[in-house]
């Protein structure tokens, strides 16, 4: 089963860039992924400052700027992962850098067969 | 139900055939004689109908997954031993109290997949509409299915925590039926049953000594129910309790258990309130409880869950082992902590009480009023404060 791993925390107007260590500590756990050969992709995102939020279509089309809503913890990147189960994906999910500062999501992806 | 779930992988798919089988028995049964193994007739039945729905369900011919569900019901026939509907069970039990569903929907779903329990029973026991019982199970099947939860048994690191989750089910669901007086008196009595019988299943599954300890701890609870409500529906407090009431072959039984388990191992959360709860049982008179005892074994479970309520009932303890002043002054240490608890207040008024400091204990009585929610405690607390206050008059 393929799962959305959705990694949220706080981006105030400022972000602080992250330390060489916590950069390890994300690259770490994209090489653990990959040798567990559950990675499928993942990336990370640019603050909601950045976000443009499009509703309608054509002459409908509401054009607005920044994110879907205004939460104090926003999407900040995401991993794509295929685990045997929940208990396996929850597992990485739990060990995602992100979990420390932030909340993970993790979703279920629709399998269309 | 358990193997059914394994084998489909679904839980609606499962307790239809399940239904359909017992429907079936309920004609065949009667008419031809029960079988000689009625679990394992109905489990055959079931799946043959679980196969015809989901053959019904597609219309698509004959896939390799159809094939292969065919050969693994086949290799199930003949390998359905006791021992795999153990299995099974436990696997369930697992699935059921999984940390990804939400409080509410583990209790339900053990309750009803395990216990056997109605949506509409459940549904009186917590009362809520059946209607919200419904919807609360039908969501926790679509989480395990939809998200993958796994039918399987937790092993290695993940087990100890695993475990703990399940018998916080349980007692939830033994508390449910026994803290409250809200509610369907039987339905409640059922529950308490049914989370004994759910932790003895368990108890027989897994050798766990916190299993053990958990039924322990409620049976002793148990054994003092019929003498902890008055003719009223009041609650009658421990020391005024008519101790002749008590289920004293439940009492034994818990007490052997609990002897067993704790002989073996460093004792964990369940084992010592088993221990508590065992020393106001075993006391023949409230006055002869030890109460050294008591407030040490509280002190153990201190140091493993810190939390405000167990200090206090440590400091009530202590102000019957070492005075009301030692104790209450321990008690007002968690004013702040407990400030909306009518436990405390209620705990309080009864220390200040017997220290002679009767306004403070009227005060305490009408702050833990205030607090309380159940209209029977609250009746309760106000006759308490009617003698205190005819006390002072």
């Amino acid at each position: 089963m393929q799962y959305l791993v959705l990694i949220y925390s706080e981006d105030g107007p400022n972000p602080t860039p992250p330390t060489p260590e916590q950069m390890k500590g994300w690259f770490d756990y994209t090489k653990a992924l990959k040798d567990a050969g559950v990675f499928m992709s993942g990336e990370a995102l640019l603050p909601t400052s950045t976000a443009t939020t499009i509703r309608g279509m054509g002459a409908d089309a509401v054009m607005t700027d920044g994110p879907f809503a205004e939460t104090k913890e926003t999407l900040g990147g995401f991993y794509m992962i295929d685990c045997a189960d929940a208990d396996e994906a929850l597992k990485w999910a739990g060990l995602c850098p992100g979990a420390s500062y932030g909340s993970i999501e993790l979703r279920p992806v629709v399998q269309f067969s | 139900m358990a193997s059914l779930i394994r084998v489909f992988g679904d839980w609606q798919v499962a307790e239809d055939a399940l239904m359909d089988a017992t429907e079936r028995a309920l004609v065949r049964w009667p008419r031809d004689g029960t079988p000689d193994d009625p679990i394992a007739w109905l489990l055959t039945t079931a799946r043959r109908s679980g196969i015809d729905q989901i053959r019904r369900a597609s219309t698509r011919v004959r896939t390799a997954n159809d094939v292969a569900l065919d050969l693994t019901l086949r290799a199930e026939e003949r390998q359905d031993t006791p021992m795999q509907r153990d299995d099974d069970t436990l696997r369930l039990v697992f699935t059921c109290c999984h940390p990804a569903l939400s409080r509410e929907a583990q209790v339900a779903l053990t309750l009803r997949t395990i216990g056997g329990l109605t949506a509409e029973e459940i549904a009186r026991a917590f009362l809520v509409p059946t209607t919200t019982m419904a919807q609360r199970l039908v969501r926790a099947r679509r989480k395990i299915h939809g998200a993958g939860i796994p039918f399987r048994i937790p092993e290695g690191d993940e087990r100890a925590g695993r475990m703990s989750a399940v018998l916080r089910v349980i007692y939830l669901i033994f508390n449910e039926g026994y803290a409250s007086t809200q509610g369907d008196t039987y339905i409640r009595r059922e529950l308490c049953d049914e989370a004994l019988r759910l932790c003895e299943v368990l108890c027989g599954l897994v050798p766990d000594p916190e299993a053990s300890g958990l039924w322990s701890l409620m049976q002793f609870h148990h054994a003092r129910s019929a003498a902890r409500i008055g003719a009223n529906g009041e609650p009658i407090l421990l020391a005024d309790q008519d101790r002749s009431a008590w289920d004293h072959s439940a009492i034994i039984q818990a007490h052997t258990r609990l002897m067993t388990v704790l002989t073996s191992t460093p004792a964990g959360p369940y084992m010592l309130q088993a221990c508590i709860a065992g020393c106001h049982c075993g006391a023949a008179t409230f006055d002869e409880t030890d109460w050294r005892q008591v407030s040490s074994l509280y002190l153990a479970l201190l140091h493993l869950q810190p939390t405000p309520v167990i200090r206090m009932n440590y400091a009530v303890a202590v102000a019957f082992d070492r005075g009301w002043q030692t104790g209450l002054n321990l008690l007002d240490g968690l004013a702040q902590e407990l400030t909306t608890s009518h436990t405390f207040h209620t705990a309080r008024s009864q220390l200040l009480e017997r220290l002679g400091r009767k306004d403070e204990a009227i005060t305490a009585v009408q702050t833990a009023l205030r607090c309380v929610g159940d209209s029977i405690e609250q009746r309760w607390l106000e006759q308490r404060l009617m003698t205190l206050t005819g006390a002072t008059a």
